[in-house]
């Protein structure tokens, strides 16, 4: 491996948090954006084909080392390391629609879910997957609530447009047909 | 009769949500809606009816019936839709009168709000499967929760400790009294000395107008009194920049700026 490979797999060994490319690139201000790209390249490849119990994801705008699914119950048999706990129906549904209509405020995700969602906000708050990122200009002045890098990390995606447009769902919000 | 009292209860809908349902009687196995139109949704999916063309005043007894079932008739949120259904009902059930291009279907809201919260359930399975993906993959650092860190073991010797001890006895053998000489603020003194200045030179700085060697009765003093005259719209505060000396400036109202 070249010295810039290592010097990227020693950093990403040594952060909890995945790595910004832009940092990646700081720690060797010589080399250029294309080479700390093809060092993560080569790094990923080496893991994958040289076949290593750990690999390289692009997650949450950044790069980490984590280890692979299939020694994940081993792990957390010997409890070296404990899954986080996985979030509740309602607080899924309240996560998704406020990665989709951020800024958002309580009341529109209540008239989509149908149900109060303030104790969930509040959750969601409090383990950093959202957070309050401006207020409307509405009566009040309420809250209004974005996704945090945190929740990007959590669930594996490299920004939010990976998640699918709203068109591309299968049930695509279409006018509703002419009454006959 | 028979199949409507028959509750589907292999609905998947799984998770706890904080709905306040509680249950009377006994009920085996509940399933968990995360609210009431998760509930109408599965009802629709369960009936095999179209969704743009709902027959509302059978699905409005469907819903009121499982409702009943589940022990959830207690929870305002699915009362709420359950009166929305059943006033649907009733204004399908008017006559329609004459032009049928102004009239507007009734079902037309819930069908938005319906396809927009199969749409979100959507992403809740995408967002889920995705979690589940990252869940089962560990980053390399375990990040201590609490913080504590351990303390090292403590070295002292006995002749250190009794020097500690002996000087924390000494300092407070003899405990010292404050006296507090109370100075009031002199702001109208300040506000007189302001508006002369002002009056003269029209613009001034901090700095002249407090001697550097004032004591801090006579600053805050001053202070009080350029805010006091700010408020009262006869000068004008500026900063240029962070820790800059204050820009005072003339600003009567009277006259032109």
């Amino acid at each position: 491996m070249i010295p810039l490979v290592k010097l990227l797999e020693a950093a990403l060994f040594a952060s909890p948090r995945p790595i910004p490319v832009e940092e990646l690139s700081a720690l060797a201000p010589e080399a250029s954006p294309a080479e700390v790209a093809s060092a993560l390249d080569t790094l990923r490849e080496h893991y994958d084909v040289d076949g290593h119990g750990v690999e390289l994801a692009e997650i949450g705008g950044g790069w980490q080392i984590l280890t692979r699914a299939e020694y994940t119950e081993a792990i957390e048999r010997a409890q070296l390391a404990a899954r986080p706990q996985r979030l509740s129906a309602a607080a899924l549904e309240t996560l998704a629609i406020i990665a989709y209509r951020q800024p958002i405020g309580r009341t529109e995700v209540e008239e989509i879910r149908g149900v109060a969602v303030g104790s969930i906000l509040k959750s969601l708050q409090e383990r950093a997957l959202i957070d309050v990122v401006g207020r409307a200009e509405g009566l009040g002045r309420p809250l209004l609530y974005g996704t945090t890098p945190l929740f990007l990390e959590q669930f594996a995606l490299r920004h939010l447009e990976e998640l699918p447009r709203a068109d591309e769902l299968a049930i695509a919000l279409r006018p509703a047909p002419q009454p006959l | 009769m028979n199949d409507m009292v028959e509750v589907d209860a292999t609905h998947g809908a799984a998770g706890a949500d904080a709905e306040p349902v509680v249950p009377v009687g006994f009920i085996v196995d509940l399933p968990a809606y995360a609210g009431p139109l998760d509930l109408l949704l599965s009802l629709i999916r369960d009936e095999k009816v179209d969704i743009y063309d709902i027959p509302i005043a059978h699905i409005a007894k469907q819903f009121l019936l499982r409702i009943r079932v589940l022990q959830l008739n207690d929870a305002a949120e699915y009362l709420e839709l359950a009166a929305r259904l059943l006033r649907i009902k009733a204004q399908m059930l008017l006559p329609r009168h004459g032009e049928t291009e102004t009239w507007e279907d009734p079902r037309a809201e819930l069908v938005r709000r319906l396809l927009e919260y199969q749409q979100m359930r959507e992403v809740v399975d995408i967002l889920e499967r995705r979690g589940d993906e990252r869940r089962s993959r560990f980053a390399r650092a375990y990040l201590p929760e609490s913080g504590q860190t351990v303390a090292a073991p403590l070295a002292l010797s006995l002749g250190e400790l009794l020097t500690a001890v002996d000087r924390i006895l000494r300092v407070t053998r003899e405990p010292t009294v404050h006296t507090v000489v109370a100075r009031t603020l002199d702001v109208a003194g300040a506000i007189a000395m302001v508006r002369s200045l002002i009056a003269e030179r029209r613009n001034a700085r901090w700095g002249e107008l407090v001697a550097r060697d004032a004591e801090p009765w006579q600053i805050l003093s001053m202070l009080l009194a350029l805010l006091e005259l700010a408020k009262l719209g006869e000068l004008r505060l500026a900063q240029p920049r962070p820790f800059a000396s204050v820009e005072i400036e003339h600003d009567s109202p009277g006259e032109a700026a």
